[in-house]
């Protein structure tokens, strides 16, 4: 692929977005995307089951992943808007919007919420923003079981469902993951290739020297937030739709934002394929391990720390340092064409 | 006109006086050091200037609008470049990755635009060969020159230089003074703290000497250096007070 921004009298530079042919990857991915599209209808129900479930894994690491890896913002409390999207849904539906269609309401409300609470968040560093996460998280959890329409503390199901058949749910709900699954990572990845990923890194690299180069270091943690907090919304939603029952204690759990930041740590911080590979690998455990019962969650435990003392930066980070391959580059790679093309030399030092 | 003023700005942190009641003024252009001994307040100035530590009193003004106030970004949007004495580089992203970011935010330019700009700026350093390498695996003198590099992507009006030729060998020292001294061909204005004086009297027509957050000389450069003031601050012979 050769693309040429070039037009200018002066300088006539070539940049390209990779340095190698994403012809490969892009078919690979199509490939990929077309056979799990159908995968409802091919592989057995169970299988596609525990696929929807991966799916929302992949959502809720992957958005962590944009907040602690990208825009250094540790959050141990996601699951309030995880929650809050499952009872966003659940709310709509009692109006008599088809569940299916509240998951993008749900998104929007999330986002919404974020908007005032990172004006306090935002305030904080480090450790005291992580903590005050936590304690936002388990005040939603404490509003939302006080409001009798929504269930209170018991919880309630969404209705809208009960005219579809088991087989229909299931069906659509894979679907609904799937698809929320794809547009959050495609979102990331051209979130990250645009300018804010750019401003992304330099923040997570030097955050005085981005201020001086004239980021705007509060805005850009502010947006992410509330992106963030749109797509764990959003997965909470297909969470509400996937389960016949909500509850608050569930749809709030510390146990999302574990798995978000294990999955995320074990497959790669700051890398965009690092939260499915970790989520990959999270499922695989639990599929081997789950008739010895808690022992994948002591293994899965033992893993996370080992990777977080001698290989910090995951799985895929590793792998990608190694060898050298992205398969999802978000970087530049420029040359100055002149009459006489001259390629400009990578000199690593 | 004058591009940048300080009008009365002081600083303190604690009982320790980094800027004292400090006025100069910078026409479009201009080419100033500043020296003055350890901890005289030199780089504290620049860090007020650019926003990075607010002033207790007094006011900055920078192309005929009062930014006291406002935030180091947005400076470096206004117009005012700075490089730090120990190099910041974004180490894990390419130099020209570095450049563009600036070129992007503190050049406001977009698309093609600023792939000129943050690559310009590489072609002014000497860096243009080393465009997709990583910044982390620059030596000394290509981080320093990375950071100019950066100041100048922003499309600045003024470059605040910070001891950029410290720790630089002679020929190194010479190289750079070359391309400061280009930047004033080009209309951009500097403001250069310098211990290597020599590179200094080379490029600047104006000097400027703090001790403990006082100015106390400011003319053409041959005068200040020659100064009592000036002489007994670096004999060390006498205290502030005393010199003044």
């Amino acid at each position: 692929m050769t693309v040429s921004n070039s037009a200018n009298e002066l300088v006539s530079l070539d940049v390209r977005r990779s340095n190698h042919s994403e012809w490969f990857t892009s078919s690979g991915a199509l490939a990929l995307i077309i056979f799990l599209s159908v995968a409802p209808w091919i592989v057995p129900a169970e299988f596609a089951a525990t696929l929807m479930n991966f799916y929302i894994l992949v959502i809720m690491a992957t958005m962590w992943n944009l907040l602690a890896g990208y825009a250094g913002m540790v959050s141990i409390g996601q699951q309030a808007f995880v929650g809050l999207g499952a009872y966003a849904t659940l709310y709509f539906a009692l109006k008599g919007v088809n569940p299916f269609v509240t998951i993008p309401l749900a998104a929007v409300v999330c986002g919404l919420l974020a908007v005032p609470i990172t004006y306090l968040l935002l305030r904080l560093r480090g450790g005291y923003f992580a903590i005050a996460t936590w304690v936002v998280a388990d005040t939603a959890l404490l509003v939302i079981g006080t409001i009798a329409l929504l269930g209170g503390g018991t919880g309630r199901s969404v209705p809208g469902l009960q005219n579809l058949t088991p087989t229909q749910t299931a069906h659509y709900s894979y679907l609904a993951a799937w698809a929320v699954a794809l547009i959050v990572v495609a979102g990331t990845y051209f979130l990250l290739r645009s300018r804010l990923g750019l401003v992304l890194a330099s923040i997570r690299d030097n955050e005085v020297a981005a201020r001086s180069a004239g980021v705007n270091v509060r805005a850009a943690r502010r947006t992410i937030f509330i992106v963030a907090a749109a797509g764990c919304g959003a997965a909470g939603a297909v969470l509400a739709i996937s389960q016949p029952f909500i509850q608050p204690s569930s749809v709030f759990s510390l146990q999302w934002a574990a798995e978000m930041l294990f999955v995320s740590m074990i497959g790669g911080l700051g890398t965009i394929e690092g939260p499915i590979i970790g989520a990959i690998i999270f499922f695989a455990l639990q599929q081997f391990l789950q008739q010895d019962g808690v022992w994948y969650l002591i293994i899965f435990g033992t893993l996370a720390v080992v990777i977080a003392l001698w290989q910090p930066r995951g799985i895929w980070g590793t792998f990608r340092d190694r060898f050298h391959v992205d398969l999802l580059p978000v970087g530049y790679h420029v040359r100055r064409r002149s009459n006489i093309v001259e390629e400009v030399p990578v000199v690593e030092e | 006109m004058s591009l940048l003023q300080l009008q009365g700005v002081s600083k303190k942190f604690g009982q320790v006086v980094v800027a004292e009641e400090i006025n100069f003024e910078l026409g479009v252009g201009d080419a100033l050091g500043i020296v003055g001994p350890n901890g005289a307040g030199k780089t504290s100035l620049f860090a007020i200037i650019s926003g990075d530590i607010p002033a207790d009193a007094g006011e900055v003004i920078f192309d005929g609008r009062t930014i006291t106030h406002l935030s180091p970004a947005k400076r470096a949007r206004a117009g005012i470049g700075r490089t730090y004495q120990v190099p910041r580089p974004f180490e894990k992203m390419t130099v020209f990755e570095n450049t563009l970011l600036a070129a992007q935010q503190g050049g406001r330019s977009h698309g093609h635009k600023s792939y000129v700009l943050a690559y310009g700026a590489l072609e002014r350093t000497g860096l243009a060969d080393f465009a997709n390498a990583s910044a982390g695996s620059m030596t000394l003198l290509r981080r320093k020159r990375l950071e100019l590099a950066r100041a100048l992507a922003t499309d600045p009006q003024v470059v605040l230089l910070d001891e950029i030729a410290g720790g630089l060998t002679d020929l190194e020292v010479v190289e750079l003074t070359d391309i400061i001294r280009a930047l004033r061909s080009d209309g951009i204005a500097v403001v250069w703290i310098e211990h290597v004086v020599r590179a200094l009297l080379s490029t600047v027509d104006r000097l400027l000497c703090l001790a403990s957050g006082v100015i106390v000389a400011d003319g053409e450069p041959k005068e200040v250096l020659a100064s009592d003031a000036v002489r007994s601050l670096y004999l060390g012979s006498k205290r502030v007070e005393e010199v003044l």
